[in-house]
């Protein structure tokens, strides 16, 4: 199947640090603060092959702290990116700034690293393995991973056991003149056929109080279907959609122009999610179907994975489904209407 | 054989007399399972007087902890800075995909709360209760 998809996910995270493993209550990261990174991404889908580019930005302090981003495959190629596919794509479509991560180190453990790139001061390892596998091999190489991260793992390693897991050396960024703020676009190539944006990641480490707040850019041949709709009875307040419409040629030309970007196509379809969600309300990914008909409730986490959910995970099945269990109900409302209408009282005067 | 039998009698009488002297109660065993960041069973009874091992199975790939006492006890450790427990037996650090285990004796019947205080996981619900009777 020919789709082309391109997804920016918002944000992607799990809350981090480097250093011994902290216990007790009340302490703080071996910096003596908590080191929040915002990390914005971009992800192309072309020809079966899924471009994902993400940017890791320096947020000052010192030590190392990353982040772990669920992937829907295994990447054949990890590479700078370009400079300015994500500002262009904030330009176009007026966005807000995206999301926080945290920090951590690299190794090996149970976990199989499939492959290990260095860009500037970031270490990229691409892992594959159970959540329990990948979240022991983050455990032994420093991250410091929230308590819902064990139940979040497994929700994602059920569905694809690929996660990327992003180190920032803040010494190193110190070294090469990095500014806090500044960005690391890293470029990812994933032969795919089942592209989705992990979404309920960007709650992780966050209290049901806290919000989660992304951006989604999806840029497809034709409209994409969503899933959960944006504004729908499936998304939660503040999951928004807030453009749509065909992708301008200059917007495409610029993009096209930026390093390893030439996958762009001539015409394409840009649309963007906006996210400012309670954290608890985030319990799901976003799938999408490039040819805009419907997405999969098992990429979408509504349903869990399994051999053969295959011909109910589709709206259209849970349509159906209303359908019929509605069918009986409507029959028997019809029929105690009927029953009402030959107990009413005659007309007055007859 | 009236003898041999009044022998018998008086053996296994003496034996239980020792038995009764010397003996103390056994040591009581629970398991609690951790997993997904979360106690279980979350809620268990114990009489008091009797040792209790408690073994902690922590199945997620992340290190918590096992404290049990009273508030105030659990108010110090909410603030508390120590990165690993081990030296009391009611503190009990227990690392990722790995067990460990201790022994209490609780001297009067009550509820005593277990929580493990590492950042977040009281909140997240990582707690639980020890009737004691």
């Amino acid at each position: 199947m020919r789709r082309l998809i391109s997804l920016v996910a918002a944000t992607s995270a799990l809350l981090v640090f480097a250093g011994p493993t902290l216990g007790c209550a009340g302490l703080i990261g071996p910096n003596g603060a908590v080191n929040l990174l915002r990390t914005t991404t971009f992800a192309g889908y072309h020809d079966g092959v899924e471009h994902y580019v993400t940017s890791f930005a320096f947020a000052g302090g010192e030590g190392e702290f990353g982040s772990l981003v669920p992937l829907p495959d295994v990447p054949t190629k990890v590479e700078r990116g370009g400079d300015w596919t994500l500002q262009r794509l904030n330009i176009e479509t007026e966005p807000q700034l995206f999301f926080a991560a945290d920090a951590a180190r690299v190794g090996a453990a149970e976990a199989q690293v499939l492959l290990q790139v260095r860009i500037d001061a970031l270490d990229i390892t691409i892992l594959r393995g159970g959540g329990a596998e990948v979240g022991a091999w983050a455990t032994e190489h420093g991250f410091r991973l929230p308590p819902d991260a064990p139940e979040v793992l497994d929700f994602y390693a059920n569905r694809s056991p690929i996660f990327l897991a992003a180190v920032f050396d803040a010494d190193a960024a110190a070294e090469r003149g990095q500014a806090v703020g500044d960005g690391t676009p890293v470029h990812l190539t994933i032969p795919t056929d089942d592209p989705w944006v992990p979404l309920r990641i960007l709650a992780l480490g966050k209290t049901e109080a806290q919000t989660v707040e992304a951006d989604v850019y999806l840029l497809t041949d034709h409209r994409p279907g969503l899933l959960p709709a944006p504004s729908s009875a499936l998304s939660p307040d503040g999951f928004e959609l807030t453009h749509s419409a065909k992708a301008t040629d200059l917007l495409l030309a610029d993009l096209r122009s930026d390093a390893g970007m030439e996958w762009v196509p001539q015409s394409a379809w840009l649309t963007k999610v906006h996210i400012n969600s309670d954290a608890a309300d985030i319990a799901f990914d976003l799938a999408i179907d490039a040819d805009g008909s419907a997405p999969s409730l098992v990429d979408a986490g509504f349903l869990p994975y399994g051999p053969t959910p295959a011909p109910w995970t589709t709206p259209r099945a849970w349509a159906l489904l209303a359908f019929a269990v509605a069918l009986p109900l409507l029959a028997v409302w019809f029929a105690a209407s009927m029953l009402r209408g030959r107990e009413s009282p005659p007309l007055a005067g007859a | 054989m009236f003898h041999r039998s009044l022998a018998a009698i008086a053996l296994l009488i003496g034996a239980a007399v020792v038995a009764g002297c010397g003996a103390s109660p056994p040591v009581q065993r629970v398991e609690i399972l951790i997993h997904y960041s979360h106690f279980s069973p979350a809620e268990l009874t114990v009489p008091h007087g009797v040792a209790v091992t408690f073994v902690l199975i922590n199945e997620d790939p992340i290190d918590h902890e096992w404290l049990i006492g009273d508030e105030a006890f659990h108010e110090r450790h909410r603030t508390g800075t120590e990165p690993i427990h081990g030296e009391r037996p009611d503190e009990v650090s227990v690392r990722a995909m790995s067990s460990a285990q201790t022994t209490l004796t609780f001297d009067e019947p009550g509820d005593v709360d277990f929580i493990c205080h590492f950042p977040g996981h009281e909140a997240y619900g990582m707690a639980g209760v020890v009737h004691v009777t």
